[in-house]
């Protein structure tokens, strides 16, 4: 309660009223509803991928491939923050809610960039961020929700930013800490916890959107007397990671969510010995009740870091002949898999690898269970090199679903291999501590031989399961994917600090703006008053920094991306 | 109206700031949360001597480090009531070390806040061919024996130093940190 009334007062609402425009886009807030959130105007960006199905798609089209080369920025506003900007742009109905590293939020009118008010977090002095972002609010009726490094939920006043409430999730000194969207259905703001590299066990909770109060808490790692514990040996499930790091999709149909986890601590196979369920999986679970409706683990006893940290995107997809309502997964282990949903459960479908990837041997065609190469299972004293690296074939950056061209867009890193050591004996487990039993100084990131490029960005035409195309980038490509009804996508995601348009049917680059860092933010597209606006946020750090630095010890370089977070909004000017 | 607006506003928020400031100086004045005193001994914050006394013979030459948090000489409290509180030990031949280094090393000790200036994190792994601090959260790395400077890395500055003295076969701290402790967070 202490430390509650400490934070709150330690939050700061700095409003700004210049009785213009500003005023009146807060005047015409328009409160969120279910109905809303199911079915959102295209004008509107409501959540952290648009809609509930994953598809980080605009309906929008009239920025589209005739005119995308006379896209101009129309403004822009610096955030005053470092590190990496991923959130993206949510707009309802002219105001835009942008959050920032340090959980910091921006409510801007989204026609002119005025700042309308802003939520600074004075975070507690000895919070680690071991991953210094945040990706964005949720919202519901007239409340903005903000997720906290410093493992807090806090629902703000759409209008003017003044905490509503703000509720502890977990206690941050033992490293549970929050960096997702938050997720809205019916009326429960629902949040994944982080923190698998120091021993947590990661759960997704729901809380009351109107109160604050916890409804359901499912933990991702069952415990004793549950289903799948038995898949941990003596009381390694207490620790086992399998964080809750992205926000998830919602089918409600079926009212289930759907949430990818992370890998299973300390890495090294024989840590953690076992499947390790739920880790490196999709888990289904139930809107109201936080129920485990099913599952899929993607691969077991992971030991390559390989966290499944994306939800998979919720498709119709044709096979022989009939259309299963599916979960499509481009993996970090490299595969793109195919999943049948249900209400009894998660069906395999297929999976084939979307970059080289040398650990699988074979997959069931049934279950889907990947069989390992057991020279490539890094455990206690041994180092292994395996492809894709532990950042693998995609990382957390979200795909895209065109549902106009039926294709699924994916950034992908190619020709990256990594070199893990496990430490000798497993790290005996402190609270707020690092628990990945890896010899971090034996840690080595490669370049395959012979390679010409690292970064891509792949079209797959899910019905044939073929690739359709792919751009490819000299290096990293960490760019979160929007497509629209223009026939276009967007992302950056290159030390370049490009962000492009490509023709959503052919791959070819069509615009590209050079901004002031790199683009690891999430798009967004939206309309005011008939305009449609493309909208993101660039700002380099986090993995993309940490990929880069390892990049040029290998390359013998020193690649300078310059920091520094700013909301970047374009149009086509008429 | 505006800037009679935006006074209102700073006030606050300078009420506020200063509220905060006492309230973390009133935290800090707790022992266990206080920061390393002249005069405070070290022990060993985790492991199995987890407690126990540091002395410079268990410091091996040349590194690895040793984290341990202070300790009150006379009370006998150990100050880890924040992680902010802990330091690296690691002890290197005195000629080893940059000159200023060496003004604040005895027996070529030296002590620096175990806390990342990039991130704040607070595990470390040893480079033991560079005689190098490397965090494993983001591969920033330090080298201790020149006042723990950036070699490479996102951290942003040095690790805050820690002056020391030995007395009779102990370790001590020499007075408080040079350099601000933690990251940079907003």
């Amino acid at each position: 309660m202490i430390a509650n009334t400490l934070l709150t007062a330690a939050a700061c609402v700095i409003g700004f009223f210049s009785w213009t425009s500003a005023a009146q886009s807060l005047d015409r807030y328009s409160a969120v509803t279910d109905d809303r959130l199911l079915n959102p105007e295209p004008q509107n960006w409501l959540m952290y991928r648009g809609t509930y199905n994953g598809f980080g798609y605009s309906p929008l089209d009239k920025i589209n491939t005739q005119n995308v080369k006379k896209l101009a920025p129309v403004w822009s506003f610096s955030t005053g923050m470092l590190e990496g900007h991923q959130a993206p742009p949510i707009v309802n109905n002219g105001v835009m809610f942008v959050t920032t590293p340090n959980g910091q939020v921006l409510a801007l009118d989204a026609k002119n960039g005025d700042l309308l008010w802003r939520y600074v977090r004075e975070l507690p002095e000895d919070v680690i961020q071991a991953h210094p972002t945040n990706r964005g609010v949720a919202l519901f009726e007239d409340k903005v929700y903000v997720a906290t490094v410093d493992a807090h939920l806090a629902a703000l006043d759409a209008k003017t930013g003044k905490v509503v409430w703000d509720v502890a999730v977990d206690d941050y000194k033992k490293a549970y800490y929050l960096t997702l969207a938050p997720l809205v259905a019916k009326g429960k703001v629902m949040v994944g916890t982080s923190g698998g590299e120091f021993g947590i066990r990661g759960y997704v909770a729901a809380f009351d959107a109107r109160t604050g109060k916890e409804v359901w808490k499912t933990y991702t790692i069952p415990g004793p007397g549950e289903p799948g514990n038995e898949t941990w040996a003596g009381d390694t499930w207490k620790t086992g990671g399998a964080s809750v790091w992205i926000t998830g999709h919602y089918d409600p149909q079926l009212n289930l969510t759907y949430w990818g986890t992370g890998n299973g601590g300390p890495w090294p196979a024989d840590m953690h010995p076992g499947d390790s369920l739920y880790t490196s999986s999709v888990v289904a679970l139930d809107a109201d009740t936080g129920k485990l409706k099913g599952y899929h683990q993607y691969h077991w006893n992971d030991n390559w870091d390989w966290d499944e940290v994306s939800a998979p995107l919720l498709i119709d997809v044709q096979r022989d002949g009939r259309t299963i309502k599916s979960l499509v997964h481009p993996g970090r282990n490299g595969y793109l898999w195919l999943l049948e949903r249900r209400a009894d459960g998660i069906k395999f479908v297929d999976a084939k690898p979307f970059v080289k990837q040398n650990v699988f041997t074979s997959i069931d065609p049934k279950t889907g269970r990947p069989s390992y190469d057991a020279e490539k299972i890094v455990s206690s004293g041994k180092s292994v090199t395996f492809c894709p690296s532990q950042w693998g074939g995609k990382d957390w950056p979200p795909a895209a679903y065109n549902p106009r061209t039926r294709l699924l867009y994916v950034p992908a890193h190619e020709n990256l291999c990594a070199t893990l050591q496990g430490e000798s004996k497993t790290p005996s487990y402190e609270p707020g501590k690092r628990y990945t039993g890896i010899n971090a100084n034996a840690t080595k990131l490669l370049v395959a031989p012979g390679a010409d490029h690292i970064g891509e960005l792949q079209a797959w035409d899910l019905n044939s399961g073929k690739k359709v195309w792919t751009y490819n980038y000299k290096y990293m490509n960490w760019g979160p994917v929007l497509t629209t009804g223009g026939a276009l996508v967007f992302a950056g995601g290159s030390n370049d600090r490009y962000f492009r348009a490509f023709d959503a049917r052919t791959g070819r680059v069509l615009w590209q703006f050079r901004t002031n860092s790199g683009v690891t933010g999430v798009p967004s597209s939206y309309a005011v008053d008939g305009v449609q606006y493309i909208a993101v946020q660039s700002g380099w750090g986090v993995d993309a920094q940490k990929m880069q630095g390892r990049l040029d010890s290998f390359m013998g370089t020193k690649t300078h991306v310059p920091q520094g977070g700013v909301v970047w909004v374009f149009a086509v000017r008429e | 109206m505006i800037s009679k607006r935006r006074r209102v506003l700073k006030a606050a928020w300078g009420a506020g700031l200063g509220w905060l400031m006492h309230q973390a100086a009133m935290a800090q004045a707790e022992p266990r949360n206080a920061r390393p005193q002249e005069g405070d001994r070290f022990v060993f914050a985790g492991g199995d001597r987890k407690g126990v006394i540091v002395t410079p013979g268990d410091l091996p030459l040349g590194g690895p480090q040793i984290i341990a948090f202070p300790q009150d000489p006379r009370s006998a409290i150990v100050r880890d009531g924040s992680r902010l509180n802990q330091v690296l030990l690691i002890r290197f031949e005195a000629a080893e070390l940059a000159e200023a280094t060496r003004s604040r090393a005895p027996q070529g000790i030296v002590a620096y806040s175990a806390v990342c200036t990039h991130a704040g994190c607070d595990e470390w792994a040893w480079r033991s061919e560079q005689k190098m601090l490397k965090c494993p959260c983001h591969d920033s790395e330090f080298d201790p024996k020149d006042g723990a400077r950036v070699s490479s890395g996102p951290a942003p500055r040095r690790l805050a130093a820690l002056p020391l003295k030995v007395e009779d076969g102990v370790v001590m701290a020499a007075g408080g940190f040079v350099g601000r402790v933690g990251f940079q967070s907003v």
